[in-house]
Parts: C-alpha cells; structure tokens; sequence
C-alpha cells in the first residue's frame, strides 16, 4: 500500500483507540483498583482513582475464608479437561466433515449447533437425576463431560472450518502413500492445523472457565471451581465492594492473562472461517 | 475424490460426536418431554400422575409468557444490534495505523474473558447502585440526580452489561474480516471520487456480510440462554424476565417442574424457530 | 493455662480416642452471612473436639435456596448439613426429607431453645432443625437525627408516627432518608417485609378457602401507604434496596430510621463497620391500632437430609455450632455483642448480655411474634412474612416483583395489586388448592 497516513491522522486514530480501549477496558481496571482499597475507600465520594492507602487486606481475608488453591485447581481441570476431550472426539468429524463432505453435512453441521439452544434451566432436573444416578453429583469428571457436550458443538464447526482450509490433495498424497486413515488424520491433518487447534482449544477453555449454571449446580464443595467460589462472595451482609472486587479479580485474572498471552492464536481462533 | 472405503469411514468419524450430542440432546429432551405431561410437584411429593395439555396450556395462558418471549426478543436483538454496529465502527478504527494498536487490542478484548456472574456482580454494586456506585458519583459530580439503572432502566442496563461482554468477540471477529479487505480495492474507490459513506456501504460492509452473519449466529445461541446477568442483577423484576427466566422460576422457585418443563418445551420451540431462520441466511453465505 | 482450657483438651483428646476411628468429613452447605462466616473460623473447635473434617460451602443466599433445594427434592445427597430457615423445615420435615433431631445430648439443653423457633422449626411436634440464630424485627433508629427533628420514639410506635418522623429526619442535601425499608423483588427479601408490614394492616394473603386477597382495600391501604412514605423519605432506588443494601446504608449514616431484621442490631453496633454505632436506639416494629405488629419471625437453622451416611457426625456438628458453648466460644473472642441471637433462652438470661444494648429489644420483639396467629383476620397458613405451603416461595416471588415494578414507577400500586392477585389465584388452582 502506498497511501500516505499523515502523522496527524495517526495521532487521532492512536487517540481515539486508546480513549475506546480505555473506556472499555475500564470495568476491570476499576475492579482490580478497588481490591486494593479498604471497605471504606470502595465507596468514597469521590471516588478514589490511583491516591489511596494501597491494602492487601481484602485478598488476605478472601484467602483466609476460602480455599483458593482449590477451587482454582477445579477450574483448571474442568476447563482443561473438557477441552481436551472435547478435541478428541471433535478431530474426525471435523475430518471426516471437511474432506468427505456428503449432502447433509451442512445440516449435521446445524443441527450441533442448534443442541446449544437447549435452555439450560429446562433440564436442570433430568440431568441432576441422572447425575445421582451415576454418582456424578459433584465429581470432576462428571462436570468436564457435561462442558465437554456443551461445548462440543463450538469445537467441530471451528476444527471443521479450519480443516476445510487444507488443501485436500495433500491428504491424498498421503493416502497414496499407503498411510492409514489415523496415520493420516494424526501424522498429515493435526499437525498442519496446529495454529486451528491451538485457537479452538483457548476458545472452549475460556467458554468453559466462565460456564456458570452447570459448575454452580451439579457441584457441592469437592469439584466447585472459581464460579461456586464467587457465589460466596456476591452480597454478604455489610460493605463488600473491596472484598467482592478482590474475589473478583482473583477469578478473572488466571484467565485474563492467559488470554492475554495467547491473543494471537485466540484471535485467528475468532473467526469461524467467516474470513476467506 | 473419496472413495467408498473412505466414505465408510469417514461415517465412523462422525458417529463418536454425533452419537454424543444426539444422547445429550435426546436424553434429556424425552425426560423433559415426559416430565411436561405429568404433574410433577418435588414439594407435594413428586410425581402425581397425567395431566395431558395442561401444563402446556397453563404456561402459555400465564400473563408472564407473552412479555417474557418479548423480553427475550428485545434483549438479544438490542445486543446483536449494538455488538454489530459497534463492531464494525471499533473494527474499522483499529484497522486504521496506530500506536499501540496491540495494546489497544489487548484492552478491547479484556471484557471477554469476564465471567458472567463477575461482570453482573461489578456493574450491578460497583457500578449502577444508586447510592454507592460509580455512575452514582458521577451524576452527583454533575449536579445530576443519579440514575436509578437497574429500577428505571432495567432492560437497557441489561442489554448495556451483555453487550460490553460480546463487543469483544464481535470486534475481533470483524477485525478479522476488515483487515482482510483489498487495498487496491479501495484505492481504486477513492480514485473514482467515491465519498468515505459510500466506499462503506457499497465496498466494506458487502466484504463484512459473512462476518456479520457469523457474528449474529454464535451470539444468538449464548444470548437465547443468558441467565446469570439476569438472575444476578434484578431477579427477573422490573419486566427482565426472559423466557429462559420463567422458566427457571417455574421449575426452581415454584418447584413445579412438569409446568416448567412445558416451558422447556416451548423455548426450544422458540429456539428452533431462531435457528431455522438464522441456518437459511447463514446456510446461504456458508456456501458463498 | 487456665482450668477451662485443660479441663478443655483432655475432653477432646478422650473423645478423639472413642470417635478417632471414625472421622468423617461432613459437607455444609451455608449462607454467606456474618454470623455464618464467623463460625466457619471456629471450624477447627469442632475438630478438635471430635476428630470429624468440615468442607463449607458457602452460597448467596438465593444461590444456596436453588441449590439445596435441588438436592433434596431429588434426594441428591450432595450435603449433609443444610442451613434452611423456618419456611422450608415444617415442609421438608412433613415430607420426610429431614432427619428428626431428638435423641440430642442432655449436655446440650434442647429445651433451652426458644420456644417461638423451636415451634416454627418443628412438624407435628418433632423438631427437624436446630436454629444456630433467630431473629424478628424491629426498628433500629437513629437517636441524634430522632432528637434534631424535635421528636421522642416511643417503645411501641404506629406507622403514623414513623412516618411523620421519617418525613422529619429526611434532610436529601445532607444524603440523610428519613427511612429505609426493603423493596428489592424476591420472597425472602421486599416480599417478607411488606407481607409482615400489611399484618398490621389488617390484610392477609388468602381468605381460609385459599382465595388470593390482593383485591382487598387492606392491601391497597399497605402498599399506597408504604410507596407513599418512601417516596417522601426514602433513598433513591428503594425498589431494588434488600437487607444488605439497606444495611450498608444505615452504616454510612444516610438513614434515619431502619426496620429489619433484629440480628442487625449488632451490625449496626459495631463500631468496626458502622460509622453511627453509638447513636443507634431501638423499638418494637411499628403497628396501626389493630392489634397485629408488623415483625416477622425467623431463624436460621441446620438440618440433616435424611439418607446421608454421616448422620452421627451431621448431629455432633449441629450440637457443637447451636450449643450453648458455641455461644461462649464466640463471646470470649469477640465479645457478648457478636455472639448468635435469638435462638436459646439462656441467653437473654445471661447477664453478660443483658448489657448489650439491644438485647432486651430483640427478645421482646421475637416473643411478641406469632406464627400461628399472624393476621387480624382469620387465615388458613401458618407463618408471618410468608405461608408455610410448597407453593408459597415461587408466588411471592413474582407477587414481589410486581410490587417492586409498582415501587419504581413501572405501574400503579393498583395494577401490581391486580397482577398479584391473578399470578396468586392462578398458581394456587394449578397446585390444586381449588
């Protein structure tokens, strides 16, 4: 491109950005801020921006009246957990989607997707049934399968995009040289798609880490994660803005950062082959 | 082109997926089914025999259904809406060259990673109290009597609080789109004298139009089921109540669970419709 | 080391010797309020003295609600101790759901429970929850604002008179509401407030054939007079203020008058959190002349699901946190004003407590109220702030969203009235009471 950007025009595009950016990002900036005030300070009118008596008290007490570690722990597994799995049995649909199309692919395709608008709350008692029944009730792994089903939708249609993008000649190359159906998918397609998986793994792990109704009903205190951790902490009796921020911050900030670190493969994760 | 061998396998591929969601679509689906013809009281000990229709009836004569599916409307078309439009502005802006547009990038897609109870909790106390929170202090700081959001503008606060948590994902993914964008394209527009106005309409958004359509498609499904931002800020009050709502309350609050699982039934009537309408435009441009 | 203290170990190290083999790791489900935090830090009293592991889980409360609410109906087992109130236990109990707490040590006094909690936490004579704290409610004002407006609170005030004096201490330049009243939707929270509040009214929910009395001028003279008073004296955003919101308000001092739950007397008290805690007096829950106060009665109690496999540690559990040692434990390391209210006689006896300012208040209060006898006219239910049947949670709830649509301006006190009596009628005909 050869078009000349004034200098002028940058400084007002950086301006107008970053105004945007900060404003947006704004909610968590205050929230983390207002962990490290006293319950008092949390309320000021005016309101204290960066000048206050900068306190670790609110994690202490948070720390001290729940077990984060754990809950912590929990969230990493159900998360990874369901995520993983999630792949595994995502991989050869989306293959056998993307290189061997048939006339209703496209609607399996939408119907997966339309599994997801199932109203949670709508089934709460036949899964909780069913859950007593196998000894799910407030398991690991019975939370990871749940994740992993609800998810899994999102996880096929992603791979299954991606996958469309590999040239199918080079499968075939493969197939010529006498490689095995799993060979192929596992030694060919996955490593080509690596940047694919990487993005739809951090995709489905976030929508994972945030899933709030199941985590919160099926568990009771051995597979709570970070969720369960926060209903503890959304009104108790007296001012809570400091302690609830810092809650906050200790539930969005292992997965902020993450999200943080890995924006790239997370952003070309984001498309859903709607970029051609 | 395929073979009939890979054809076979390509079958047994599909099946462990298609098995699953089929099970925890079907599973739950009968159970729910069964559970909408009988009269199942939890509290008046469970199970009380067959009532046909009339669990069907009584949740569609109740004076909550009509608004709540009108709630339900309105708060996923406002936030499609302002996520889209949004989106598309926010897209083109960090497009444009910049300083810092990775950290800008970065705080833009921030809210995204917010568990939707946290972001509930924050914007409801921290934010909208009337008293206490921080748009409390800045309408006082104007002179201005606070406004009362979660009271007065229930709808519009909800629809504010999901939309900051979607703008991300939107933005991203019209970001994509953008920057995929011929140059010379719009070079070429300019060199016509086309007016910044028409270059968008006629150029930009037609290249958006997948985009959109895919954007639209994956909000509708999480926003049909939104339940925490709404269960956490205002309860279903102050005609919040969306269909999903109702029902919770039906099953949950009432513990009658054969009228809220009639309810059920009818959101995934609901949902379906949605859906088809939604597959035929997006269908359509996935083939594109 | 003291007496107490030895005498102390060696009763924990005999009974680790007999219970040793036996330790078990009990789940309790909990609110997330104060004097339930508190005695998740005691925690470890408990274990020493019976060798048996507590995991908490500790909800908001209508996060706690759904969820143990789930697990019993379907007889999930996922906890073994549940902190229910006095709705749900007669319920719970009738069908079954809960372990009979009888059998209890002699040590542990169950007849020192007030009878007021032990009869609402009871069905058919067996008691099926242990309060670990009661409370009813009062008025809790401020002295120095009550004496700037010229004006005497007397023990025993009318709605009139609060609310010529709310009206009198509201001073908006200054952020100071006359009062703070609960509006926020949700039967446990505006909907119990303005259900005591219209006992004294003269109204009730249903006539004794269930009929829905929404219709009725008794609740139309509540709800105008209630909207009425707190448009004139109440702090913005009423309609969304439950207990907590009030509570904090109160604290910050921008509240002239507060009436709620008498287990907030010691919050409001506390020099720590309150910035008025010694200006705070206390009277009885106003009324209108008819007879009927307008305080509710609730405790907060635990309970065993019947079917859990830890029944003898569940029950230690309970016996340990309602005991009255429990009570001495907290006294000791925080004070006689943070101790657990309401729930054992022997308390109030104390005269330790007696000094604590609002002691005698809270008492009189949870003794004037009746469960049993709640309204002016006769009613078929059982209850103050609510009616004991399975139904009553679910229909509150909406009921109180209407109202609270009202509060906000959203409709008229007479189309919320209209509203609530069709969503009463209609729900009380599908569970089949017609």
């Amino acid at each position: 491109m050869a078009r000349d950007v004034t200098n002028n025009r940058k400084i007002i595009n950086t301006a107008a950005a970053w105004a945007i950016g900060l404003l947006i990002f704004f909610p968590i900036l205050w929230t983390i801020l207002t962990s490290f005030k006293t319950e008092a300070q949390a309320i000021n009118d005016p309101p204290l921006f960066l000048f206050f008596d900068w306190t670790l008290e609110n994690y202490a007490v948070v720390q001290e009246r729940s077990n984060y570690g754990r809950f912590l722990w929990n969230s990493i597994m159900i998360a990874g957990g369901s995520t993983v799995l999630g792949i595994i049995i995502a991989i050869p649909a989306a293959w056998s989607m993307a290189f061997v199309p048939s006339k209703r692919t496209k609607d399996i395709l939408l119907w997966m997707l339309s599994t997801k608008m199932l109203p949670a709350v709508g089934v709460l008692y036949p899964i909780y049934l069913i859950f007593i029944q196998f000894g799910l009730l407030d398991s690991v792994l019975g939370l990871t399968v749940v994740l992993m089903l609800i998810n899994l939708p999102i996880i096929v249609w992603m791979l299954y995009t991606y996958f469309r993008e590999i040239p199918g000649e080079i499968l075939e190359a493969a197939r010529m040289d006498g490689a095995s159906l799993s060979s192929e998918i596992l030694y060919v397609l996955t490593p080509m798609a690596i940047p694919g998986i990487a993005s739809t793994l951090l995709l489905n792990f976030i929508l994972a880490w945030n899933e709030a109704f199941w985590t919160l009903n099926l568990t009771a205190a051995k597979a709570a994660p970070l969720t369960a951790f926060i209903a503890s902490y959304s009104s108790p009796e007296g001012l809570f803005y400091a302690k609830l921020s810092a809650a906050s911050t200790m539930a969005i900030l292992p997965i902020l950062i993450l999200g943080w670190f890995s924006q790239k493969q997370l952003v070309r994760g984001l498309t859903f082959g709607a970029v051609k | 082109m395929a073979t009939t061998h890979s054809r076979i396998a390509a079958r047994f591929m599909l099946a462990p997926a298609v098995v699953l969601l089929l099970g925890w679509m079907l599973v739950p689906l009968i159970m729910t089914l069964w559970f909408s013809f009988r009269k199942y009281l939890p509290l008046r000990g469970g199970d009380l025999g067959w009532v046909g229709f009339d669990n069907y009836v009584r949740f569609v004569s109740s004076s909550a259904f009509w608004p709540s599916v009108q709630t339900t409307l309105v708060i996923v078309g406002g936030v499609l809406i302002i996520t889209v439009v949004l989106g598309i502005l926010l897209a083109l802006l960090l497009d444009q060259p910049m300083w810092g547009q990775g950290i800008v990038r970065i705080l833009v897609i921030a809210p995204f990673f917010v568990m939707p109870t946290v972001s509930a909790l924050v914007w409801k106390n921290i934010f909208m109290d009337p008293v206490n929170g921080l748009f409390a202090h800045l309408w006082k700081f104007f002179g201005a009597t606070p406004i009362e959001w979660l009271s007065q503008a229930s709808i519009q606060s909800i629809i504010l609080i999901v939309s900051w948590q979607w703008l991300p994902f939107a933005t991203l993914i019209l970001l994509t789109a953008v920057q995929s964008l011929d140059g010379e394209q719009i070079e070429a527009s300019e060199m016509d004298g086309a007016k910044p106005l028409q270059r968008f309409f006629y150029i930009i958004l037609p290249h958006l139009a997948r985009a959109i359509t895919i954007v639209v498609l994956i909000q509708t499904i999480f926003l049909l089921s939104i339940f925490a931002e709404i269960f956490v800020t205002t309860g279903g009050a102050f005609g919040t109540k969306t269909l999903s709502y109702l029902i919770f309350q039906r099953v949950l609050e009432s513990q009658n669970v054969g009228l809220g699982s009639a309810g059920g039934i009818y959101a995934i009537i609901l949902a379906n419709i949605v859906a088809i309408f939604l597959m035929r435009i997006v269908g359509k441009n996935l083939d594109a | 080391m003291s007496l107490k203290k030895v005498l102390g170990v060696t009763t924990a190290l005999s009974m680790l010797a007999v219970t040793g083999a036996l330790a078990e790791t009990l789940t309790i489900a909990t609110v997330n309020n104060g004097d339930m935090i508190r005695m998740q830090k005691y925690t470890d009293d408990f274990t020493k003295k019976t060798g048996h592991d507590v995991e908490w889980v500790t909800l908001e409360e209508n996060v706690l609600r759904q969820r143990v609410t789930t697990d019993i109906t379907t007889r999930g087992g996922a906890f073994d101790i549940m902190t229910i109130g006095m709705y749900e236990t007669p319920i719970w109990g009738k069908n079954g759901w809960l372990v009979p707490l009888n059998g209890l040590s002699a040590e542990y006094d169950v007849d020192d429970i007030l009878p007021a909690m032990s009869g609402g936490l009871s069905y058919d004579g067996t008691l099926y929850a242990a309060p670990f704290y009661g409370e009813s409610s009062m008025v809790m004002y401020r002295a120095d604002l009550m004496k700037k407006a010229g004006m005497d609170m007397p023990e025993a005030p009318t709605w009139d008179f609060i609310r010529k004096a709310a009206a009198a201490m509201t001073d908006r330049a200054n952020e100071i509401n006359g009062i703070c009243l609960r509006g926020k939707a949700g039967w446990g929270e505006g909907g119990a407030f303005i259900t005591a509040m219209s006992n004294s009214f003269g109204a009730r929910w249903f006539d004794e054939d269930w009929n829905a009395q929404f219709d009725t001028d008794e609740w139309a003279n509540t709800l105008n007079f209630y909207k009425g008073m707190m448009e004139e004296s109440g702090p913005p955003g009423y309609a969304t203020n439950g207990f907590n919101e009030n509570l904090s308000l109160f604290q910050q001092g921008k509240c002239g008058m507060w009436i709620d739950a008498t287990v907030a007397a010691s919050f409001v008290t506390n020099p720590n959190d309150s910035t008025v805690a010694d200006k705070v007096g206390f009277a009885l829950a106003p009324d209108n002349g008819l007879g009927k106060r307008s305080n509710w009665l609730w405790a907060w109690a635990l309970a065993i699901p019947s079917g859990t496999q830890k029944e003898d540690a569940a029950k230690q559990f309970i016996e340990w946190a309602t005991s009255k040692g429990y009570i001495e434990l907290v006294a000791e390391n925080e004070g006689w004003a943070n101790v657990p209210p309401g729930a054992r006689k022997s308390l109030y006896d104390n005269p330790n407590y007696k000094d604590v300012p609002f002691a005698k208040m809270t008492l009189d209060s949870i003794l004037s109220a009746d469960p049993n006898d709640s309204t002016v006219k006769p009613s078929p239910y059982v209850g103050i702030q609510f009616a004991a049947i399975p139904e009553f949670a679910g229909i509150a709830t909406e009921v109180s969203q209407e109202f609270s649509a009202a509060y906000a301006g959203q409709q008229t006190v007479e189309e919320a009235l209209e509203k609530a009596q069709a969503i009463t009628d209609e729900a009380m005909e599908a569970a089949g009471y017609k």
